[in-house]
């Protein structure tokens, strides 16, 4: 940036040996760790010879199913990343007492906290949630992918490529140290001049560009894919929630995508928009970032709360109740999340009138959600419940969700609000939904459709086990935030005077060490039902399912289904057992389907490295890169060959072998 | 749909031939919603125009700066090149490969212009120290506009693409999907630019 540049920097940016972190030996070590680790993994994968079949199999593949399951790996594997984080904070907040600086200094705590936030949000919730809307919603609608199969495919490296620049950020140079949210001014040029908020931004803008286009992906199948007789009335609860998810990606995404460009164009441009000087308004960013962030919420909670509709009336054995008043109360969400943004800063000072309209609107949403519980109420109401591990995780959402929610109702009272804003009664409220909806919908999600997806169950012993630690580690965690919240503590703090908080912080430690075990044991669980999946075996059918989804085999083949299926009612596959179905066993034809390419890895490594060298200053390799995308970009546009058949005679034995596992079953 | 006829005949669950999706059967709504969500990142960029298109930081305001003849002339660029991509279309209904090759080059040197005068302003702003970093309003102003332009650029850098697709493969039903698609991005960026022409130009050297 300066005038005189040496051609080390010419060629390395502002990249030097000093951008590693030698002096903190936490990232020293865990580098070492990752390193080891990494080096162990690459070995193992070519002892195995596995790479040729990772490629071919899963990098490039457009299966719908293949790409769920690897955002849900991604997911997982960044849920550890940022519970580290979480874990780092909690044990720092109940060391730092009695005159101790506790074990992280101020630069890496910042890190941490932001880290945190980033991390569970764009790529932990996202890629879960994206993953299963990815493997299931085709399933649920009788297609065979996706409308868009190769964007699917790009859509998820982009995801990654983020995830990627986020990691690195631990190990070259530094993370933002904001907020998870970067406001400027202190995101700006002047007060964060290294590395951190530029992470920041490319992490989230090459994500971003992947969310989007999975957005429009899932709509458009959605829309267009849909079984003969789907009715969009007819559409399970789930592919509903996402739809709406998706609608509301596709209308906030490119919100954030503009708020940073113009950030990131003050940083890197020397513009104006959120500086103090220059006409600059820094409380428009507040605005823009919120406009997209409070849809956000909601593309994060809906999609859960469709796993909840399919969970809680698969196990009361009985259709959902008010399954209209279910549609419409997501579409009213959909639409009122777009209209209380602002209660994020009643404190700015915007006056009673602006804050009341947003107090207001924030507290009417309150009552969809309602409606929504009393339907899942009412369908348990007189059902035959069977507390199978996702039932569990929805009673426990339903419990836990209702308390989070009053507590947002309690925080979308503008005077309440001036008392708590960005106190860690705050951080108790969002975690409480964030947690008990979004995440115990996930593990409802994952113990319900694991079966769907790998053909065996999961070990219930351990999952019960991981279920109550997270019961009890989350209120011990979360309680005491709740109760310092109201003794005005702030949030973000490292060090503390007062020694008559000490004891919440404590528990609060506690609780997260519970967690820590409750992740531990879904860990084992995973590991132990892969080991012993021999007995835990299943049929296409595990729960006495409901939706389409389960009429194929579990898993299901390539071709999702070897007929088209008709649909004919809300719950098809009940429908289909009540009637008697049989199963087709003669007359398979060549099914058309779109075929694999390593365009998508390709263009996401190249962002990436734009990105990368974008943050590094390494201007002629962002150059070189962002050149690179275009010319693949159209390179692959030059392939007019994306489909194939598979063959009838595959088809036919895929299907005599279902039919031999079936007969056997019986 | 009600159970009743459900127990007299039995329903069919599957389809018995295969349904034939025709290929991009997706194409056009997903399209859509791309342009939808780009108009979106426009309409953010209108949006922070209208809140700092006034913040002027004791430097030029748009009387100062703007000429109206040159956008005018910048306008009528843009313009014709939707003309004639429309022509462009309707020979490519027409199955006349050469015609329609004609009219997208035609559109290709209007958008060409079109550029080389909005490079041409924009140098002569920077040029008079009215660079984007001079205030409020022009950075804003810089964005709105580059940005468009920006747009028009990957537009022009497709429609050559689509140029030597066509040449090779002819009119197949893929060329002309990938044809419409681009036919709805430029309007759309025309779209657009009449919106900055009016709030931008036309309303700041009346205000």
């Amino acid at each position: 940036m300066s005038g005189t540049l040496t051609t080390t920097q010419m060629i390395f940016g502002r990249l030097t040996w000093d951008a590693f972190p030698w002096h903190e030996p936490i990232v020293v070590a865990t580098f070492v760790a990752v390193v080891l680790g990494g080096a162990a993994m690459v070995a193992a994968l070519t002892y195995f010879k596995l790479w040729g079949y990772l490629w071919k199999e899963w990098f490039t593949s457009v299966d719908h199913k293949k790409i769920g399951i690897m955002y849900m790996v991604l997911g997982l594997i960044m849920f550890l990343r940022g519970f580290a984080d979480a874990i780092m904070m909690r044990l720092q907040q109940a060391l730092a007492f009695n005159g101790s600086e506790g074990y992280l200094n101020a630069h890496h705590y910042d890190q941490v906290f932001t880290a945190h936030g980033v991390i569970m949000i764009f790529f932990v919730a996202m890629p879960f949630i994206t993953g299963l809307m990815n493997y299931i919603v085709p399933l649920q609608i009788g297609a065979r992918d996706v409308s868009f199969p190769f964007l699917n495919n790009f859509s998820f490296w982009m995801t990654t490529g983020g995830a990627v620049l986020v990691m690195i950020s631990l190990f070259l140079g530094e993370f933002a140290q904001t907020g998870w949210l970067a406001y400027p001014p202190l995101s700006g040029l002047a007060y964060s001049p290294a590395t951190g908020v530029d992470y920041y931004i490319w992490a989230l803008q090459v994500a971003g560009v992947g969310t989007t286009l999975s957005g429009i992906n899932l709509i458009a199948t959605i829309v267009k894919m849909r079984a003969p007789g789907m009715s969009l009335m007819k559409m399970p609860v789930f592919t509903w929630t996402s739809l709406c998810a998706n609608i509301l990606i596709v209308a906030s995404f490119p919100i954030l995508t503009a708020t940073l460009v113009l950030l990131s164009l003050d940083r890197y441009a020397g513009t104006a928009f959120f500086t103090n000087d220059f006409g600059g308004n820094p409380m428009m960013y507040v605005n823009l970032i919120w406009i997209w962030g409070h849809p956000e919420v909601y593309i994060l909670i809906l999609p859960l709360f469709g796993v909840f509709s399919e969970v809680v009336s698969t196990f009361s054995g009985k259709r959902l109740f008010g399954y209209t008043s279910m549609v419409y109360a997501t579409c009213c969400i959909m639409v009122l999340s777009y209209l209380v943004w602002l209660h994020h800063f009643f404190t700015m000072g915007s006056g009673a009138s602006v804050n009341s309209f947003f107090g207001i609107t924030t507290m009417i949403i309150s009552i969809p959600t309602g409606a929504k519980l009393f339907n899942w109420l009412f369908t348990m109401y007189r059902g035959k419940i069977r507390f199978e591990l996702p039932m569990m995780w929805a009673v426990a959402f339903m419990l836990t969700f209702t308390i989070g929610g009053m507590t947002g109702v309690m925080l979308a009272v503008p005077p309440a609000d001036f008392v708590l804003h960005n106190s860690l009664f705050l951080i108790a409220h969002f975690h409480n939904v964030i947690i008990g909806g979004v995440l115990f919908g996930i593990f409802a999600a994952i113990n319900y459709w694991w079966p769907k997806a790998f053909g065996f169950r999961l070990n219930q012993f351990w999952g019960k086990v991981s279920f109550w630690c997270w019961q009890v580690g989350f209120w011990l965690a979360f309680t005491p935030l709740y109760i310092l919240g109201f003794m005005g503590v702030t949030r973000r703090m490292r060090v503390f005077d007062d020694p008559s908080l000490h004891i919440w912080f404590i528990i609060a430690a506690v609780g997260a060490a519970i967690i820590a075990a409750g992740i531990g044991a879904m860990l084992v669980q995973f590991a132990v039902s892969i080991w012993k999946r021999d007995e835990l075996k299943v049929e296409g059918d595990p729960w006495d399912g409901r939706t389409l989804e389960w009429a194929t085999s579990s898993p299901p083949p390539e071709y999702n289904f070897a007929f088209t299926p008709v649909v004919y009612d809300t719950d098809t596959w009940a429908d289909m057992k009540r009637n008697n179905y049989q199963r087709p066993l003669s007359g398979y034809q060549a099914i058309h389907m779109p075929s694999s390419t390593g365009a998508g890895v390709i263009l996401a490594a190249l962002a990436t490295l734009c990105g990368f060298s974008l943050i590094w200053y390494i201007w002629w390799l962002a150059g070189l890169s962002f050149v690179g995308m275009i010319a693949v970009a159209i390179g692959h546009t030059f392939n007019y060959k994306r489909d194939f058949y598979i063959p009838a005679d595959v088809v036919t034995r895929t299907e005599e072998e279902r039919t031999r596992i079936l007969a056997a079953g019986v | 749909m009600s159970s009743a006829t459900a127990t007299m005949e039995p329903r069919a669950y599957h389809l018995p031939e295969e349904p034939h999706l025709h290929e991009g059967h997706s194409t056009n709504l997903g399209f859509w919603m791309y342009l939808m969500s780009d108009c979106l990142i426009f309409a953010i960029l209108f949006a922070t125009y209208a809140v700092l298109g006034g913040s002027y930081a004791g430097g030029p305001g748009p009387k100062d700066l703007f000429d109206l003849p040159l956008i005018a002339l910048n306008t009528a660029m843009l313009l014709f090149s939707s003309i004639t991509y429309g022509f462009a279309m309707l020979a490519m209904e027409k199955n006349r490969i050469s015609a329609t090759q004609g009219w997208l080059f035609v559109t290709l040197l209007f958008g060409g212009a079109f550029l080389f005068i909005e490079l041409y302003e924009f140098s002569h702003l920077i040029h008079e120290g009215a660079g984007p970093q001079r205030s409020a309003f022009l950075s804003s102003f810089f964005t709105l506009v580059g940005t468009h332009g920006l747009h028009v650029t990957f537009g022009s850098i497709w429609l050559i693409t689509l140029m030597v697709q066509v040449a090779r493969k002819g009119l197949i039903p893929a060329n002309k999907r990938r044809l419409m698609c681009l036919s709805m991005f430029w309007h759309f960026l025309d779209v657009i630019w009449i919106g900055v022409f009016t709030f931008v130009y036309l309303l700041g050297v009346l205000r």
